[in-house]
């Protein structure tokens, strides 16, 4: 599992202190000890075993928390990833039904040069960064996770939008044979998400294709998924197949099943509650108290200037 | 033949196989990343499920013409009860950990919470009340116009099941089912004595 910093731009401040490092890594071989243990009688060798397994290189990043990570084992073990079935420990059962071979990502709509992009393509587009954030699901846990990737933004540069484009809408998967759980129409499937042109190009979105040192494990959304940390985790679309750039605002999965619970927006905001929970607090998986739920998840520094002028009670 | 004491402490030996799995499950540390919310939903399950058990006895009791199942009424309705407290424990004491202001917004703002929270008490007022001396100094009418609030008390108890599910609605619509059989099956009988 080597840490292999290899971008020439590092600066001293960039270098983790030789003690985080060694803590970082027992941790990690730790953790993937164990969940390897676990996910060996489910999986095929061949599949997720395959993802999880293959170590990537990466760089830091200034916009990581120090905060305490969630254990890989329960990152991995608790999702909500209903493609794989309603329950959170379903998807870790059920996702390596699902082939991420040859996986192709194509980014079409207002843009000047539209592209497909296999998964090595996308692994050279650009360095990976490791970002540590905080994720706050909607049903008021939250995790701390460190994913691999890089800023959505340089994807869509790529591409060149054209003046048209407003919205970036994302669209994941839709193969009931390899996603069981779209056989139940509890979604509306493909599972569809979207951001405004200006939230997807906030550095901190992340393209992502990893997690904990590896490439993502299927159950996490494996082989590209987005993360926007600011927002409830419906909001990061996993297994991505299709990235749209569009005129109008695309109507959401969650927020087409239930319009008054979850809004096109959907910032972490704990003023605004949920018919069914209050956003005020949250449980960090693994601790007993609740903590409180901060504005935009603490990332307000980076995005509340995206909202200066919008009712949030409104456009929630 | 078994006695009718026999089969109640049969009954409630059973009805302590769910609590010992949880237990086995904690010690195992295998309650999924999120035991809280775990507990509170095995509690919250199997307290409906020994209410729709409880709700089966005098049907099962007049149709395999059984009056020996007559006091499992009130050992099920006490079992329902019982784990129903656990839930209710769970989310005051443990998820909220009693933090009134909380709990109090918790009641007012979501229909969930007051609907789960209203069954309970009525759930609470016919345990209390389920004792033969109690029942005797009440008077045997009253008694039964009392205890059929537990028709209302399942009511509820599926509807805070119902709405308190996300998205994937198919274990509240099975409990509503056969609550629906049940309350079905006492309907249909009632007509029938009264058409005799």
């Amino acid at each position: 599992m080597a840490l292999r910093f290899s971008d020439p731009t590092v600066v001293p401040s960039d270098i983790t202190p030789e003690t985080v490092f060694n803590n970082r890594r027992r941790f990690m071989s730790a953790s993937f000890a164990s969940s390897s243990l676990i996910l060996l009688p489910n999986a095929r060798a061949d599949q997720v075993a395959d993802n999880s397994k293959v170590s990537l290189d990466f760089k830091e990043s200034e916009f990581s928390t120090d905060e305490e990570l969630t254990s890989k084992h329960d990152a991995t073990t608790y999702n909500n990833f209903y493609e794989f079935g309603t329950d959170k420990e379903d998807p870790a059962k059920h996702a390596h039904l699902m082939k991420t071979q040859g996986w192709q990502l194509s980014v079409e709509g207002e843009v000047h040069k539209p592209k497909t992009f296999d998964l090595d393509a996308l692994l050279q587009l650009a360095p990976l960064e490791e970002r540590v954030y905080r994720l706050r699901c909607v049903e008021a846990w939250s995790m701390v996770i460190p994913w691999l990737g890089f800023p959505l933004s340089t994807l869509l540069k790529v591409v060149e939008p054209t003046g048209n484009a407003k919205f970036v809408e994302f669209l994941s998967l839709h193969d009931p044979e390899q996603m069981p759980g779209q056989n139940y129409n509890v979604l509306d499937w493909p599972y569809i998400e979207g951001l405004r042109i200006d939230e997807a190009m906030n550095p901190l979105t992340l393209l992502t294709l990893g997690m904990y040192g590896h490439r993502l494990p299927n159950q996490n959304g494996a082989p590209v998924r987005l993360v926007a940390p600011w927002k409830y985790g419906f909001k990061s679309a996993k297994s991505i197949v299709k990235i749209k750039l569009v005129e109008k605002q695309p109507v959401s999965s969650w927020n087409k099943a239930s319009p008054n619970e979850y809004g096109f927006y959907s910032n972490v905001n704990p003023a605004v509650s949920h018919p069914r929970w209050s956003q005020r607090k949250e449980r960090r998986i693994g601790e007993f108290f609740k903590r409180d739920t901060m504005m935009f998840n603490g990332y307000g520094e980076w995005v509340s200037e995206l909202y200066r002028d919008m009712d949030l009670t409104k456009y929630f | 033949m078994l006695s009718a004491r026999k089969i109640r402490l049969f009954c409630v030996a059973l009805s302590c196989f769910p609590l010992l799995y949880l237990i086995i499950k904690g010690a195992n540390q295998d309650l999924t990343a999120n035991p809280i919310e775990y507990v509170s939903q095995f509690t919250g399950w199997w307290s409906l499920t020994f209410l729709i058990i409880t709700l089966s006895i005098t049907p099962a009791r007049e149709i395999f013409n059984q009056p020996r199942l007559f006091p499992l009424r009130r050992t099920f309705g006490l079992v329902t009860f019982s784990y129903a407290s656990l839930h209710m424990v769970m989310w005051a004491f443990v998820d909220q950990l009693l933090d009134v202001e909380a709990i109090f917004q918790d009641v007012t703002e979501r229909p969930f919470i007051y609907l789960g929270v209203g069954a309970y008490i009525g759930l609470t007022i016919l345990a209390l009340t389920s004792r033969w001396s109690i029942r005797r100094r009440i008077g045997e009418r009253s008694w039964e116009r009392l205890h059929r609030g537990i028709y209302v008390v399942s009511l509820l108890a599926v509807s805070h099941f119902f709405i308190l599910v996300k998205r994937d609605t198919t274990e509240p619509l099975l409990f509503c089912l056969v609550l629906l059989v049940l309350l079905g099956y006492r309907g249909i009988s009632k007509i029938l004595s009264m058409t005799r």
